[in-house]
């Protein structure tokens, strides 16, 4: 696969010039108020939304605990993607409808077409479905950096043990996740590694390995071509046999040796012949490893993931210098690098919060989890919501497993706007629509249906009755901006008053249907609830995380 | 940074809402579907605008429009809050009714002939909810059926099938409804889609118009919010046609000041003056709920509901000048509505409790002038829980002015209402069938009544019918409905005479309504032991 060239959206917004520095916080430990406020700021950023039972749960724990609850968890792999897709024509002819197809690969384009979307389907459960711990942000965040896209795997039994093997490394070791994904057949078959002969070595891999999943490129960053075509005879001799598991061939490996240039220290990876010609591609990780800037480089990739895209000098000092020790420290090991950026100052920085203009797929599964919309619990029904789902994120420039090119998305590196280029005119409106279907008629489909239930949600909350109580109660959950008194105040009044005077008069009318829960009761609350949450999914601030 | 001088930073001093908020987006639909419209049968090219004018909490229709006649009754009824005779407005031609004084406005143009008064407007079985009255009057729904969607968001969806996909149109680049001063109505739902758009209020409305954007804070949750607004003005379609129009109108006429009423209808009235080709616009004005000290209790003219109505009044005469001075007064239709009136007798703390029918009223240049309808009756010892009965179904001058104004076809007109209702001759387009007011339409000739009266088991009740629908109903002094006697078709005119069991009911005051195409009578009863 050859490199595509970058996206560059450039609507014509005129932003204003941001005054003041960020921020000089660093990693010590923040030691400041945990309340709400913190803990929603850390789940939004580390989690796919969170429900009110989350907030208060994560409140209570304290922010070590917390950390530790979302990074140290025990859950075990989701079971894996179904048929689905056996219809009048198409028949699986090795997997039945309703059993997995991940044990069982073909050469069916036909068939991998249909797996692939079962695939993009079963992810999107996975995500809506997951728990409260920060495995499926990292799962998509490796995603984002290796850039794999499923359409170019086309097999989707290599696609899905690709995305397992980030899952089950999510937040494991780094450098062993590198090692494990180069010679992984997804990979192989995505960046050519499997037909990289020593007769005419393919750079592909080489190159993405340096430039896009191990330094990077920069001032400080001075691999040559010379390196990539060195690294590229390293990797010569890696297959995919018919049985799609991936192995070395001797026979189609460069034995010369592999000399790299003073950025590397002039090392040379000695040839070595046969089996053992294999464990250059070790050697070679190693070499890359002991460069400083590989722990640099994934930390500022993990700060434009959960922190702000705008990475200042100070930042850089104070926050990816220390972070990136870390990491070296701790011979690469994810946890310790997560622990310390969510344990710091800096990222419970005031001017580090509600900063960040939430994807599509955060966008779409956060509303789904907030609001606790039920899903239907037979499998055929799951995937059919499921695609309405991801199909909607899609829409809006983010198609989850498939990325536009290895470089993953453009809102993650793309100079100036970053996450800006999120919204457009035409995909801010898709977000709106999104949330007036999904809180007005849903969808239905074969007799289910999916909506976010407004009086249901707002069960939950501690003071539903009390209008002034619930509007901060609702912005506690699905809003990282404050809103100010008197806005709240016109809004209370306009929406839960239908313009009266008097609180009283949202409170009588919930406690009567509290009391009284027929037709009549329940629409008075619920019509009002659901302008209520529409209008408040509609305001721009909704998008901000 | 702390949190609280963040905070500090980050939240606008003024209680302006966030921006202007379509009713729903558009622009996504627009591109995507390529379904060509059905062939659009009903719909009628006007130039005609609706101003509805909501006020909420439910006025005291009966200190609103003050009976004359039977004044004695009335004062008795509501002695510390109740408007003295001498400050009664007069109508000209008009003797037995009058206005509260502060509509002086009103007074003018009544007798500009440019008003007309519905008395007693309502609907059987009222609902004395805020919330499900509101809902009521908005869904033009029966009191016990729940309908979640409205009747001007009816009559939009058949005017424009298919909204929001392929709008903005050629033929339709403008808002179906524009909502100024609230969030959102459920008169302007759809039976899909919101059909209206709101102006959240006047602030939004100008800082749209000359560019002005809401603050932010100075770091990057405002720098990133910036950019959702920008991209969120921008995507709207109809937020620039409403900043054309508002551009094209460089002057209006003076509007009274501190009057939100007011404030509200001068951006309407800039809109339509603008060129916008939207029918219906909503305003909304509240305060009405007056359970206490409506009234100054030595001078019963002044006090809060004085000023509520000196608001409406001003508002509403500003907005019909400067509709005579910009030359779209041919275009403009107004109406008032309340969820509810207020109860006949005042309660002790100079206030009045929910009602049910009060005056509804239309104004414009091509109203048909007048006062419809009769003062309510007012016994002469009002009990704590009676009622105004209504006259007249509020859905009859909806569907009156579909029919008269719109020119709403009477199959596409039932339903839009759901439900046939009597036609009252309101207003004159010429465009549309008008309706000739029927010969005895403000007759003062009783059309219904009992005998014996009062009564303590049956009565027999004689009503003239001209022929056609005829309905007579019994009401209880709620306003609820105990019985429908008659619903018929007679083929011609003529007296009738039916028999009526009442042993069962609770002594009390009863009404029996006479309902014959444009002509309706309420008639009180009285059920003795």
């Amino acid at each position: 696969m050859d490199r595509r060239s970058f996206l560059s959206l450039q609507p014509e917004a005129k932003k204003p010039a941001l005054h003041a520095a960020r921020t000089n916080t660093g990693l010590s430990k923040y030691t400041g108020a945990w309340t709400a406020n913190e803990v929603q700021h850390l789940l939004k950023r580390t989690l796919f939304g969170s429900t009110k039972a989350d907030i208060d749960m994560f409140t209570s724990l304290g922010l070590a605990a917390s950390v530790n609850q979302l990074i140290n968890y025990t859950s075990p792999l989701p079971a894996p993607p179904l048929n689905d897709y056996n219809s009048a024509t198409i028949t699986d002819p090795a997997v039945a409808p309703g059993a997995t197809w991940v044990n069982n690969p073909t050469n069916d384009g036909t068939i991998n077409g249909q797996r692939r979307s079962s695939f993009k389907k079963w992810w999107a459960g996975i995500m809506i479905n997951q728990e409260s711990n920060i495995r499926e942000k990292m799962t998509l965040f490796w995603a984002n950096l290796f850039g794999t896209e499923s359409n170019e795997i086309a097999n989707a039994h290599w696609v899905y043990n690709h995305h397992t093997l980030l899952r089950q490394n999510a937040v494991g070791n780094y450098r062993q996740l590198i090692k494990q994904v180069t010679i992984d057949p997804g990979m192989l078959r995505y960046l050519n590694g499997y037909i990289n002969a020593s007769t005419a070595p393919d750079e592909n891999y080489a190159r993405e390995l340096q430039e896009l999943f191990t330094l990077g490129k920069g001032p400080t960053v001075q691999y040559s071509e010379a390196d990539v075509r060195a690294a590229a005879k390293v990797l010569t001799g890696w297959r995919i046999n018919a049985s799609f598991v991936s192995y070395f061939d001797p026979a189609r490996h460069d034995t010369t040796p592999k000399q790299f240039s003073s950025y590397y220290g002039s090392k040379i990876i000695t040839g070595k012949t046969g089996a053992a010609g294999a464990g250059e591609t070790d050697e070679l990780i190693d070499m890359i490893f002991l460069k400083d800037e590989v722990s640099k480089y994934i930390c500022r990739r993990l700060y434009i993931w959960f922190v702000y895209y705008k990475i200042d000098a100070a930042a850089e000092q104070n926050v990816i210098e220390p972070l990136a020790k870390i990491f070296r420290d701790n011979g690469y090991e994810m946890k310790p690098v997560l622990r310390a950026l969510f344990e710091s100052q800096h990222f419970f920085d005031v001017l580090n919060q509600g900063c960040f203009i939430k994807s599509p797929v955060d966008n779409v599964i956060s509303c789904l989890r907030e609001f606790g919309v039920v899903f239907p619990t037979s499998y055929t029904n799951q995937y059919i919501m499921w695609n309405y789902i991801r199909n909607w994120y899609a829409s809006m420039t983010q198609d989850v497993g498939d990325p536009p090119d290895v470089s993953g998305w453009p809102a993650y590196y793309q100079e100036p706007q970053f996450h800006e280029i999120w919204i457009n005119s035409d995909t801010l409106p898709k977000r709106n629509r999104f949330t007036d279907t999904m809180i007005t008629s849903g969808y239905s489909s074969s007799g289910q249906k999916i909506v976010i239930d407004a009086v249901a949600f707002i069960k939950k909350l501690n003071n539903p009755a009390d209008p002034n109580k619930l509007i901060d109660e609702i912005l506690q959950v699905i809003y990282r901006v404050p809103m100010s008194a008197a806005t709240k105040q016109s809004i209370k009044q306009q929406i839960l008053l239908s313009n009266q005077a008097e609180d009283h008069y949202w409170t009588d009318a919930w406690n009567i249907y509290i009391q009284n829960p027929s037709t009549a009761n329940f629409n008075i609350v619920n019509n009002r609830l659901k302008i209520l949450l529409q209008y408040f999914m509609n305001l721009p601030e909704y998008q901000l995380s | 940074m702390d949190r609280r001088k963040f905070l500090k930073q980050t939240l606008p001093a003024a209680g302006v809402i966030p921006g202007v908020v379509d009713g729903f987006p558009i622009r996504a639909f627009a591109a995507e579907n390529g379904f060509i419209q059905a062939a659009m049968l009903p719909y009628v090219e006007t130039d005609k605008v609706l101003v509805i004018v909501q006020l909420s909490g439910g006025n005291d229709g009966l200190n609103t429009v003050i009976p004359i006649d039977g004044y004695g009754n009335y004062l008795n009824a509501r002695k510390n809050i109740a408007i003295p005779e001498t400050g009664i407005l007069r109508l000209d031609g008009v003797s037995k009714t009058g206005l509260h004084p502060s509509l002086k406005g009103f007074q003018q143009l009544y007798n500009e002939g440019r008003m007309n008064i519905i008395q007693a407007v309502g609907y059987p079985s009222p609902n004395f909810s805020h919330f499900r009255a509101t809902d009521i009057w908005m869904s033009a729904s029966d009191s016990n059926t729940v309908i979640n969607n409205g009747w001007m968001g009816r009559y939009l969806d058949d005017q424009y099938p298919g909204f929001p996909t392929n709008y903005p149109s050629a033929q339709m680049p403008d808002p179906l409804a524009i909502q100024v001063g609230s969030i959102t109505s459920l008169t302007c739902q759809g039976p899909a889609v919101s059909m209206g758009m709101s102006i959240t209020d006047p602030t939004s409305f100008y800082n749209l118009v000359d560019n002005v954007e809401d603050p932010v804070p100075n770091n990057p949750m405002g720098r990133e919010l910036s950019y959702l607004r920008q991209i969120a003005r921008q995507t709207n379609k109809y937020t620039e046609r409403i900043r054309q129009a508002a551009l094209a109108v460089p002057t209006q006429g003076t509007y009274p000041a501190n009057n939100s009423l007011a404030a509200q209808l001068k951006i309407v009235a800039r809109l339509i003056k603008g060129g916008l080709k939207t029918r219906v616009y909503m305003v909304s004005f509240g305060g009405f709920d007056t359970h206490a000290t409506q009234v100054v209790g030595t001078n019963t003219a002044t006090g809060t509901h004085a000023n509520l109505l000196n608001n409406v009044s001003s508002a509403v005469k500003a907005f019909m000048d400067d509709a005579k001075g910009l030359g779209i007064q041919d275009r403009v239709l107004g109406m008032t509505f309340s969820e509810f009136g207020r109860r006949i007798k005042s309660n002790a703390s100079g206030g009045t409790d929910h009602g049910s029918a009060a005056p509804l009223f239309l104004f414009g240049k091509d109203v048909m002038g007048g006062l419809t309808g009769n003062n309510p009756t007012i016994a002469a010892n009002v009990t704590v829980g009676e009622n105004v009965p209504y006259q007249y179904d509020f859905r009859s001058v909806y569907a009156s002015v579909l029919q008269q104004w719109f020119c709403v076809p009477d199959n596409t007109l039932q339903q839009i209402m759901l439900k046939n209702f009597q036609s009252l001759p309101l207003v004159n387009n010429s465009k549309c069938a008008s309706v000739r007011p029927g010969s005895s339409f403000t007759n003062e000739n009783v059309l219904v009544f009992n005998y014996p009266n009062p009564f303590t088991s049956s009565t027999k009740i004689t009503f003239k019918t001209k022929g056609g629908h005829t309905l007579v109903q019994i009401m209880n002094a709620s306003g609820h409905m105990v019985r429908v006697l008659i619903e018929k078709e007679y083929p011609d005119a003529g007296t009738h005479t039916v028999s009526f069991d009442g042993g069962y009911l609770a002594p009390g005051v009863y009404y029996v309504r006479l309902q014959n195409g444009q002509i309706q009578q309420v008639k009180g009863m009285l059920k003795v032991r």
